[in-house]
């Protein structure tokens, strides 16, 4: 049987990151998907004839700039068009418009309150300041404080270094910011309620708590954290959905002569003798290797895809404790045309960004409590775009696409699983709140794509329909990312490694995660680094 | 029509007349308004500061009017020199720092009338001074918008605007305050300006501003009046020797790096620093400064030769770096190649041996100079006519 020098299991980006750099410097990789289609949750995907739908993820500012240019994305095909601004829309028939440039929201602001608008300054500057400190650390391995390896040593040295680099006032500053609540953040620059709720959409996005709830501050953060060429905190479109990322670094690992086998479901990572051996899929097909990458999240991986006698039972207990709460929906809509919104004409800037109707902080709070009590929010948090007013590629000239992810709604019902008819009713939800605001949007609907964290769980095998494979909360961050012991991308027996979300630095279309992975795999094998180093002074 | 908030640029209150004036079509964004980076040639513009009169919108500067019982406390808080000693219809130019004694910005504060005050700056800070407010009787509103702004620059600047019908103004002081009637409104002048010549500036409702700019530009033409873009404003200032927020230095609210802004010790603004006067923000940390000494020094510099040191290192003997240049330019009027620096300490004593690094381009090759620099004592530029009073006609 062929031996490979290592597999992957899952071709999520993070999966095929990972393997594209152990292809690069000369390891024969194979790439295991359980789908018929690779991607995980960065896919694209024709569910109605002409229209593109980016499943899960939709915008792009994560995925690695350094990455991104030494696998040559771009030359496989990934452009990323950026997008600035957003709208929120308010029950009064008003709205707030983030435009995409500082003095129109200064004005826009100051529309509101004069004094918001001038606090907003000083609001984006702080949320740099701590961007700055974290986007440090995102191309490497976390050090492990607990450990007295020169190179653990370094690396706490580093971080502290960089602590120190943002001065006394900074620092305090930092930890206040880490275990914060989005809510109290924002009291602290402005004064009006729409501001607010349109400012901390970024704080609870993808987390099961609410913006009152502490630690959503540090989530704001990784929303930040990002760029679009250089432009830090942008986001922008992947042209033909979230599926080019995905497509662009299988091509880039095709290229450095990968395989990948889709619809291969593993079930079980050979144990022999203390290391790892290879995998065997559900329908008993084995593959063979000494490396072996898991691309799932924590949980999946230790607690569905080990017998659980050849783990040490302290990873079992911390896998099954990892928190991994899906708090999140998606709709994708086909339309037959662009839906108007009460106060913005269909030519404003306004229609080419992010756009959500929830306009106060109390609204949002409600929203999450919905999902404390096991059911979906009746008035929920939804971030909506309408990607072909910037991507003409998503729908035929005319005809539009949107995408709208949504929280809060649980993994499970109070009243039991999810059904189809729940699952419709909690679209139905999202889609009676969109035309709230935009009054011929129903009638342009000619497809709905509902999922649920069913859904999510089931087809792209997020556990519990968690998007970022674990919870950004300060407890599963760093070197507790996903938990001690597993935090620098090694698993707790030889030759077994993680690459996906739940490592550091979490979850989002990053790819760090599978470049940081594949830094460890290549020093475990005395091989040189082929992976990038940050960008300096960003 | 667009929204308010939408409009990607708005006009000025002379945005009809500055559209029609503006040949070359070199706009900027100055604070989200349309501004004429150059009118019709920046060299013809800047020529008119220095020897007719040249005419500036500055209607997009923040301006702040503070008044209430508190309103010299207030300013007297936030401000580092002492605002007490600034008589109504004065004018004094100042700083305002945070906590750490970094300055948040420059400008220049008015007092306009017992208890009034407009301050007029570069950056907005409306929501730091409220904070700074707290406990006091004092309103601060930014009137921005409602106020009509013209510089009005220039050794013909006096004659121009008295033939408008400004009677007695040849009498107002350097940094004094006047009020004429004008167009059935107001029109208030101050002999301010950002140019190190002679100069006004002149304050009105927007209402009056297209009347006031035709009733400007008729009484001048004789006198070879001329609008000016943000270009020549730019070579006039660093003639004078000028410090720009966002240029020169980086205002303290928008800092990221730590330790990137500068006290006013560091910026050559010590002179603006009344520790006397009781406490005020950033006292604590500048005293501190004043014991310790500061890390930087900021110069003005005479650069050999005539290539502009823009952006250059600052080298010593040893090409070690020890600064860099914010601000530079050919100056046609001084005849001096200054550069605005920020060195660090000792750097910038009279005695220093200190080298621009300059590069430059003559039909595609690349040069390399170190160039050597003097320390200037005073300005560059600063004429009696700056001063005098009555000005001359021309
Ligand atoms: C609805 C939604 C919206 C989101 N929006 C954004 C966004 O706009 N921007 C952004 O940056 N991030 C977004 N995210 C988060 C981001 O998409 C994910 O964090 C990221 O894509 C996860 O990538 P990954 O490679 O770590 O894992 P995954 O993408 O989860 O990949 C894991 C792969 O493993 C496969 N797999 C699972 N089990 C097995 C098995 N037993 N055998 C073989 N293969 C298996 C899966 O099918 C999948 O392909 C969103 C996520 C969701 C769900």
């Amino acid at each position: 049987m062929k031996k490979y020098d290592a597999i992957v299991i899952g071709a999520g980006h993070n999966g095929l990151c990972n393997a594209a750099y152990l292809a690069k410097s000369g390891l024969d990789v194979l790439v295991l998907e359980r789908n018929p289609y690779i991607g995980g949750a960065s896919v694209t995907r024709e569910l109605h004839p002409g229209w593109k739908y980016t499943n899960c993820s939709y915008v792009c500012s994560l995925l690695r700039p350094e990455i991104s240019r030494d696998l040559e994305l771009a030359r496989h095909g990934l452009q990323v068009i950026p997008y600035h601004g957003g709208v929120t829309f308010t029950r009064d028939g008003d709205h707030f418009g983030n435009y995409p440039d500082a003095e129109r929201v200064y004005r826009e602001i100051a529309r509101h309150s004069l004094r918001d608008a001038n606090a907003h300054d000083r609001f984006e500057t702080d949320v740099m300041k701590q961007t700055r400190l974290i986007r440090k650390f995102l191309m490497s391995t976390p050090p492990d404080p607990t450990s007295l390896r020169p190179r653990d040593l370094r690396g706490l040295l580093e971080f502290a270094s960089a602590f120190t680099e943002m001065g006394e006032e900074g620092l305090l500053d930092t930890i206040r910011f880490w275990t914060m609540s989005i809510g109290d953040f924002l009291d602290e620059y402005f004064e009006t309620d729409v501001i607010k709720a349109h400012m901390s959409g970024s704080g609870i996005i993808g987390t099961a708590l609410g913006v009152y709830s502490p630690g959503t501050a540090y989530v704001l953060l990784h929303h930040y954290m990002g760029e679009v060429d250089g432009s830090i905190g942008a986001w922008g479109f992947a042209r033909g959905g979230m599926g080019s990322v995905a497509d662009a670094l299988a091509a880039s690992f095709q290229s450095f002569g990968g395989e990948i086998v889709c619809d291969a479901d593993v079930h079980r990572v050979i144990v022999e003798r203390g290391r790892v051996r290879g995998v065997a899929l559900a329908n008993g097909r084995e593959y063979r290797a000494n490396v072996v990458v898991s691309n799932l999240d924590p949980k999946r991986t230790f607690l569905q895809c080990f017998d659980a006698g050849d783990l040490p039972a302290e990873v079992v207990r911390r896998a099954r404790n990892f928190k991994i709460r899906g708090s999140s929906g998606k709709l994708n809509i086909a339309l037959d045309g662009l839906p108007t919104f009460n106060g913005i004409a269909p030519e404003s800037p306004l229609m080419r960004n992010d756009m959500h109707c929830i306009d106060s902080l109390e609204r949002l709070e409600r929203a999450y409590d919905d999902w404390k009590a096991g059911t979906w929010s009746e008035d929920p948090y939804i971030d909506m775009l309408i990607p072909t007013t910037v991507d003409p590629s998503m729908a035929p000239p005319g005809k539009h696409m949107m995408t709208i992810f949504v929280q809060y709604c649980p993994p499970t019902l109070a009243s039991g699983p999810w059904t189809p008819e729940a699952r419709d009713a909690f679209g139905q939800t999202v889609i009676d709140q969109v035309a709230e605001h935009s009054p011929n949007f129903k009638d342009l609907i000619l497809d709905c794509e509902v999922r649920t964290p069913h859904e999510l769980e089931d087809e792209v095998g997020l556990t519990e329909g968690n998007i970022f494979h674990g919870e950004l909360t300060f407890d599963q961050l760093l070197f507790n990312r996903p938990f001690p012991g597993c935090a620098q991308y090694r698993g707790p027996l030889r030759g077994f490694y993680l690459c996906g979300s739940g490592t550091h630095p979490g979850g989002g279309v990053m790819a760090a995660p599978g470049a940081n992975a594949a830094r460890e795999i290549l020093m475990d094998l005395k091989r040189p680094d082929v992976i990038p180093a940050s960008y300096p002074d960003d | 029509m667009k929204p308010h908030s939408e409009v990607r640029l708005l006009d000025t209150p002379f945005g009809s007349r500055v559209r029609d004036a503006c040949e070359v079509h070199q706009w900027e964004d100055w604070k989200g308004y349309l501004t004429a980076a150059a009118y019709e040639d920046v060299e013809l513009e800047y020529f008119a500061v220095r020897n007719a009169t040249g005419v500036f919108d500055l209607s997009p500067m923040t301006k702040y009017r503070i008044t209430g019982p508190d309103a010299q406390a207030f300013l007297n808080r936030v401000m580092t020199r002492n605002v007490r000693r600034l008589a109504p219809g004065r004018v004094g130019y100042t700083v305002w720092c945070n906590d750490a004694g970094m300055v948040l910005d420059d400008g220049t504060l008015f007092h306009l009338a017992e208890g009034e005050y407009r301050l007029c700056a570069q950056e907005r800070c409306l929501d730091w001074l409220q904070w700074s407010a707290l406990g006091l009787d004092v309103a601060i509103a930014d009137e921005t918008a409602d106020v009509a702004a013209l510089a009005v620059q220039g050794p013909t600047s006096c004659a121009t605007l008295r033939a408008m019908g400004l009677d007695g103004l040849e009498r107002l002081k350097p940094f004094g305050i006047a009020r004429f009637p004008f167009d059935g409104g107001e029109l208030l002048v101050s002999r301010t300006g950002f140019t190190g010549d002679l100069g006004y500036e002149l304050w009105m409702a927007p209402d009056h501003a297209e009347a006031l700019w035709d009733s400007l530009f008729d009484a001048g033409r004789d006198r070879l009046i001329r609008p000016m873009g943000t270009a020549a404003l730019e070579l006039a200032r660093i003639e004078a020797g000028f410090i720009q927020a966002g240029v020169d230095f980086v205002p303290a609210e928008q800092v990221l790096r730590h330790g990137r802004g500068r006290s006013p010790f560091e910026l050559g603004l010590g002179w603006l620093v009344d520790f006397g006067k009781g406490h005020f923000t950033g006292r604590n940390a500048l005293l501190k400064e004043k014991e310790n000494g500061s890390r930087y020094r900021f110069v003005r510099l005479d650069v050999d030769g005539n290539k502009p040191a823009e952006e250059s290192f600052i080298l010593d003997k040893s090409a070690n770096v020890v600064g860099h240049v914010t601000s530079a330019a050919w100056c046609a009027s001084a005849k001096r190649n200054l550069a605005l620096a920020s060195l660090e300490m000792p750097w910038g004593r009279p005695e220093d041996d200190l080298f621009a690094e300059i590069y430059y381009s003559r039909e595609q090759r690349w040069t390399r100079l170190e160039t050597r620099c003097t320390v200037m004592r005073g300005p560059a530029w600063d004429p009696p006519r700056r001063r005098q009073t009555p000005p001359a006609d021309f």
